[in-house]
């Protein structure tokens, strides 16, 4: 890109907030990088950004960005946004979870974002478990991982976060990693684009917790599993099938369906005519 | 027309809320169905879409406060209505509102309690949880209507005080509030006070969401309006970053609690009935001071003196003026619909001398007048 403010001084906190809270080889800190590049693609002003959050290590994103930022209570992330974007439909909502976050106590929130189609861009960082409380097994967690409360291993069948958004009717759904940032920033520019309720998984190690816990190296290692346990679906076409120890990669939901903003303008119209008619 | 402005008519408490709210200025509703707050929510569903304004069923209770601190950070007023259960579910909402200094107005119309206790009946079981629902030290304002046109004026009040102080205020009408059905007279419309929060003038580089004034209350921006801030629940310095600096923590927690208890003179709505000259007053909120009332004119025919001292605004409680005006008496009775919660207060205002009584009922059912007519007479 020709000479232009660098990215860290336009959209960061720069001066202000940093350094950041979040570990050495913590993936998070690679989905904040794809956000501001794809904000920077949109071209949107600052002014009329909102980023979300709830509580957790990725919910920590909004300090360090110079938008609109509100770091809400655990899991609300999703029903605050709600209000905002209702009463301002004209911001940028976006909205930065963990898997705890989104899925466990904001479970109920999302799945109804994504059934009324709200407009607003959610990007779930999916590292496996709680971080910033230690290390707890999280919806997502692997059947048979250790967690710091799964000391014997995780009985219970993880959420399918793509499929679950697919069938709650999120207008786009898409997965990507921490290691494919091309990729990533291509699926985050098109979530933005896309109108109604969208959402990118971002798949990205927690070396401090899940990592140690499970024996999978550094950030390094872990990042080499996020390359070698993952295939994009392109790559898919030419099997036959899904390698059962692969996670694919890719856009999943890609649907033209009208966001509820649209459709709570809609409502008003009718609602006067109706009155009018009466009157 | 939505609210006949100047008019008498029959309307319901719950009625007369959502129409206190649309004359309030009300931008956006979110909402969960519970009774008996339920038509708050039915009424403002049929009217808000006529006025372009915003109303939205959320998935939960949590969902609904969460939703209303988002649209009002986002410039447009707030209401949300609930009871009991429900409000339990809202004071993580709430705590996060008074946190960051959000104003909104929280309907709890009370039913019996705890649990999902009585649906359908009255109770005022929620005052103590309307002053310490939520967890920590916080700032709380909260007004008890005691009839179908106070519905519709602290309703206004409510929002007033809530943009006038930055903070979330609670109204506390009971159920049989809620649903009786009165014939009130509407103000004219220039006799509405509307409140609004001052918006910042300052250049954007020198905003501060949480500025240092003399009333402890500061401008607050929008979302999208140029001034880009932080907000968060974590302890925060006074441009909204997280902050475990003591000089910063203590600051905002003084703020918190000095906007509310240095500005006493601007909340503090009691209504006295020859208090001065009995010595036995009954002392009544809500729907339980009209008996009081009925009980002191039963007992004025009986040539029995008592005076009636009502709290409009129940928090912050009226301390001085209570001291003032009931540490002397004989007799205090203080009928509730609970098993005693604001008779802790009047008696930590009054001194030992003074026989505090309580009068309770949890069964669903209105303290008759006959009944306070009793508890007087055994004093008498």
């Amino acid at each position: 890109m020709a000479a232009t403010i660098p990215y860290e001084y336009k959209y960061l906190r720069s001066k202000k907030r940093f350094p950041h809270v979040w570990c050495p080889g913590c993936g998070i800190g690679i989905v904040m990088g794809s956000i501001v590049r794809s904000v920077d693609a949109m071209q949107w002003e600052l002014d009329d950004i909102v980023m979300v959050s709830g509580i957790g290590c990725t919910s920590r994103m909004p300090v360090y960005v110079d938008f609109n930022t509100l770091h809400t209570t655990h899991g609300r992330s999703l029903a605050f946004g709600t209000g905002v974007k209702m009463a301002n439909p004209d911001l940028n909502v976006m909205a930065v979870m963990g898997d705890g976050d989104s899925l466990a106590i904001g479970g109920n929130h999302i799945i109804h974002a994504a059934r009324r189609n709200i407009d607003i861009t959610a990007i779930i960082v999916n590292n496996n478990n709680y971080g910033m409380t230690g290390g707890q097994f999280s919806p997502t967690t692997p059947e048979s991982a250790k967690t710091s409360t799964t000391p014997y291993g995780m009985i219970e069948p993880g959420f399918d976060v793509c499929k679950l958004m697919d069938g709650a009717g999120a207008s786009f759904v898409a997965r990507g990693t921490v290691y494919h940032v091309t990729e990533l920033d291509n699926l985050i520019q098109k979530a933005f684009r896309k109108k109604g309720f969208s959402v990118v998984e971002v798949l990205a190690p927690c070396p401090t917790n899940f990592g140690r816990a499970n024996r999978q190296g550094g950030p390094v290692e872990m990042m080499q599993l996020l390359k070698d346990n993952t295939i994009n679906t392109s790559q898919l076409k030419a099997m036959k099938s899904i390698p059962e120890d692969k996670v694919v990669r890719g856009i999943f939901v890609d649907r033209d369906s009208v966001s509820y903003g649209e459709r709570y303008r809609n409502l008003c119209e009718k609602a006067k005519k109706t009155a009018e008619g009466k009157a | 027309m939505i609210i006949p402005w100047g008019e008498t008519r029959l309307v319901q408490g719950n009625e007369a809320v959502a129409l206190g709210a649309i004359a309030a200025g009300i931008d956006f509703f979110a909402g969960y169905p519970i009774t008996p707050s339920t038509e708050i929510a039915e009424i403002l569903a049929r009217y808000l879409p006529l006025l372009d304004k915003k109303w939205i069923q959320m998935e939960d209770e949590i969902a609904s406060i969460s939703a209303l601190i988002g649209a009002r950070l986002a410039g447009s007023k707030s209401m949300t209505a609930t009871s009991g259960p429900g409000f339990s579910l809202m004071q993580e909402g709430l705590g996060y509102a008074c946190m960051t200094e959000v104003p909104l107005v929280l309907v709890n119309v009370m039913r019996g309690g705890p649990s999902t206790g009585l649906p359908t009946q009255a109770a005022q079981g929620d005052v103590m949880q309307a002053r310490w629902g939520t967890h920590g030290d916080h700032p709380v304002i909260a007004l008890a209507p005691c009839n179908v046109k106070e519905c519709f004026e602290l309703t206004i009040r409510a929002f007033n005080l809530s943009e006038q102080f930055r903070t979330p205020v609670i109204l506390l009408p009971d159920e049989v509030i809620g649903h009786m059905r009165e014939r009130i007279q509407f103000p004219r419309e220039d006799e509405l006070y509307v409140e609004s929060m001052p918006v910042p003038d300052v250049p954007v580089e020198w905003y501060q969401h949480y500025h240092e004034t003399a009333t402890n209350v500061s401008p607050m921006a929008s979302f999208g309006s140029g001034y880009r801030y932080h907000v968060t629940g974590l302890t925060h310095d006074v441009l909204g970053f997280p902050t475990r600096k003591e000089s910063e923590v203590n600051a905002k927690m003084n703020r918190l609690k000095h906007k509310i208890t240095r500005q006493l003179d601007q909340l503090e709505d009691v209504r006295m009935h020859d208090v001065e000259d009995s010595s036995v007053v009954i002392f009544a909120y809500g729907s339980v001071y009209r008996s009081a009332l009925a009980a002191q004119a039963i007992l004025k025919k009986k040539r029995k003196k008592v005076g009636v001292f009502r709290p409009v605004t129940l928090w912050p409680f009226p301390d001085r003026t209570v001291k003032e005006n009931l540490d002397e008496k004989d007799v205090v009775i203080v009928p509730e619909l609970n098993q005693g919660q604001i008779i802790h207060e009047v008696e930590r205002m009054t001194r030992d001398s003074v026989r505090v009584i309580p009068l309770h009922r949890v069964d669903g059912y209105e303290i008759t007048p006959e009944e306070i007519v009793n508890a007087v007479m055994e004093v008498l």
